[in-house]
């Protein structure tokens, strides 16, 4: 099967997923890698060292910054030119949107963020999650190229082999008259991303109750609530921080204002499966429990025992946060040397 | 400013949905808007209150989706289309955006389309790119701030790595995400209006387009494997020493 593989990065850092997406791209035979941008050549080179055999290199300085039209155009005059079998990207904002545009432009259909795959024939059978993995859906496409979009951390990312090379083909850029015009960025808030991380710890409702914290004066109830749980989130970041682990949240505590919704675990925030899972005082409502059913691990601290999440941890502690979560803190701290 | 906003009747978020015999179910709970769905009206109201003009709420399906229209009518719309055929069955993402594709053309003259970033039910997140690439119109996805000056875009749209500001100009497709703004709830007044509107059905044949093709089938809908564990609560002791002893099960798993 010719099998490409769209490389999505920022700036030249590659996100992992799209390796990982490489990876399953060497399961159907050779991987031909399509790296877009401005002075990247350097991700070619890494590209062929996750495995990919030949590099579709389009350096052109209109590709500097993503623009899905410009994006968009170039990969489907490529395909369109090379007829590629199977078109891999990872299920990044970039990712999705651009297998969307592609497969209009190719008259094909997309299967979006999958989880587990297999050929069969010339055709790929996928499985994905719907209703934020409260079901699961096999599906396939009768139209070529079969178009597929890969959820991070669904699959192992390869071992590099360093010094590995392969054929580097430099395409050009499709041109025309695009309207979209990059202005600027703003960084996020960095830290490790919440798809990509190994290790989650997230806070819910439960990390405002603290009796001794006492909000300053002229705020309302909305306010002190909200000035309650972003002091107890402190435990959150703490813990996280220890593990090198990314932050998460309960859509209730997004909505009260604790935290920021790039945070948000769940049916309308993110989706994810990291190795360890750590719930500090939430309790499990199905929405939530959707996007992080499928972590290896899931670790729970919660004063209710009857708290859902309870079903789905591996490990319960029963108790205040505010006594629990310090002292675990302190303990993974010692334990592991930092 | 003529702002069309595309939005879907998907179950509720808190539902139970499980297979039983190969079907898809969600027990006695409510179908509602789908709740990204909320995000696009809200966005295509602030717009039409800040530059003038009208909001058409549109949706694909049958006679009982009319609810979700009136929802979108009760929050401001000023009107609403039911796009309804046989044919519109079990449709891929990229017929959808056909469908949708050819109702936005005929509703005439748009400027801006609204989405919501993805429905909780299917979770493709597709259409909206999909629809743009098919109108011939940038699509900006996942705005969080979007700024109308004549007929340039000047907006702030959601990456991995932070935010991305752009500009482009219109007629555009946009998709939001929830750090635009929380929805409104519908007015009494708003509720009164929508459950006295009239709902036009447009039809394959007044869409005057050719029966959408989906090249996606689902052959086998499952329920996920089920989990099985049983939690190891950890007892006895003060904080100190739940916390310990957590922390070297925790080592011992060889996970962190």
């Amino acid at each position: 099967m010719n099998t490409w593989v769209f490389i999505d990065h920022f700036k030249g850092n590659a996100l992992p997923s799209s390796w990982e997406a490489v990876g399953v791209g060497k399961t159907f035979g050779n991987v031909t890698a399509l790296v877009l941008g401005s002075g990247i050549e350097g991700l070619a080179k890494t590209a062929f060292e996750y495995g990919a055999d030949e590099v579709l290199l389009a350096d052109d300085a209109t590709l500097a910054d993503y623009r899905a039209e410009a994006f968009a155009t170039t990969v489907s005059k490529l395909a369109a030119e090379r007829t590629p079998d199977l078109l891999l990207f990872p299920t990044t904002t970039r990712g999705r949107e651009l297998a969307g545009m592609v497969a209009i432009d190719l008259k094909t259909g997309v299967m979006v963020d999958v989880t587990a795959l297999e050929a069969s024939g010339d055709r790929i059978i996928v499985t994905r999650p719907i209703y934020a993995g409260k079901l699961l859906t096999k599906e396939t496409c009768s139209s070529k190229p079969q178009v597929i979009t890969l959820r991070g951390r669904a699959f192992p990312r390869p071992a590099t082999q360093l010094g590995r090379s392969g054929m580097l083909t430099k395409v050009s850029a499709a041109s025309g008259d695009f309207q979209t015009k990059v202005e600027g960025y703003t960084a996020g808030e960095g830290g490790v991303s919440l798809t990509d991380a190994s290790v989650i710890v997230s806070g819910g409702r439960g990390i405002s109750n603290n009796p001794t914290f006492t909000p300053p004066g002229g705020l309302d109830e909305k306010q002190a609530e909200a000035w309650r749980g972003q002091q107890g989130y402190k435990l959150v970041t703490d813990l996280a921080s220890v593990l090198g682990a990314a932050a998460g949240a309960s859509r209730a505590a997004v909505d009260a204002g604790y935290v920021p919704y790039v945070h948000q675990v769940g049916q309308t925030g993110k989706v994810v499966a990291p190795d360890v899972y750590i719930a500090l005082g939430i309790s499990g409502a199905i929405q939530h429990l959707a996007g992080m059913r499928t972590s290896k691990v899931i670790v729970a601290v919660n004063k209710d025992p009857e708290a859902p999440i309870f079903k789905l941890a591996r490990y319960g502690v029963v108790g205040d946060l505010f006594q629990v979560v310090p002292a675990l803190t302190a303990a993974l701290k010692k334990k592991m040397g930092k | 400013m003529k702002i069309v906003v595309c939005v879907k009747q998907v179950p509720d978020s808190t539902a139970k949905v499980v297979v039983d015999q190969g079907k898809i179910t969600w027990g006695d709970a409510p179908l509602i808007m789908n709740p990204w769905d909320e995000y696009a009206v809200e966005a295509a109201l602030l717009q039409k209150e800040a530059l003038g003009g009208s909001v058409t709420a549109i949706t694909i399906g049958d006679d009982s989706t009319k609810e979700t229209l009136k929802r979108a009518l009760a929050m401001g719309a000023d009107d609403a289309i039911l796009v309804s055929d046989a044919a519109f069955a079990n449709m891929d993402t990229q017929a959808t955006a056909q469908v949708l594709t050819a109702a936005i053309r005929k509703v005439g003259a748009v400027d801006m389309a609204f989405f919501g970033r993805q429905a909780i039910d299917g979770d493709s997140g597709l259409v909206p790119a999909q629809a743009a690439r098919l109108l011939g119109w940038p699509a900006i996805t996942l705005a969080s701030l979007i700024k109308i000056d004549g007929t340039t875009v000047h907006a702030e749209r959601g990456i991995e790595e932070g935010r991305q500001i752009v500009s482009t100009k219109l007629p555009a497709v946009f998709s939001l995400t929830k750090d635009f703004g929380e929805p409104r709830y519908p007015s009494f007044m708003g509720i009164r209006k929508a459950s006295r509107a009239e709902i036009p059905t447009w039809s394959l044949a007044e869409l005057g387009i050719a029966a959408p093709v989906s090249v996606i089938s689902w052959p086998e809908i499952m329920n996920p494997p089920v989990r099985e564990v049983t939690c190891e609560f950890i007892t006895g002791g003060n904080p100190e020493e739940i916390a310990e002893t957590l922390a070297d099960k925790l080592l011992a798993e060889k996970v962190l």
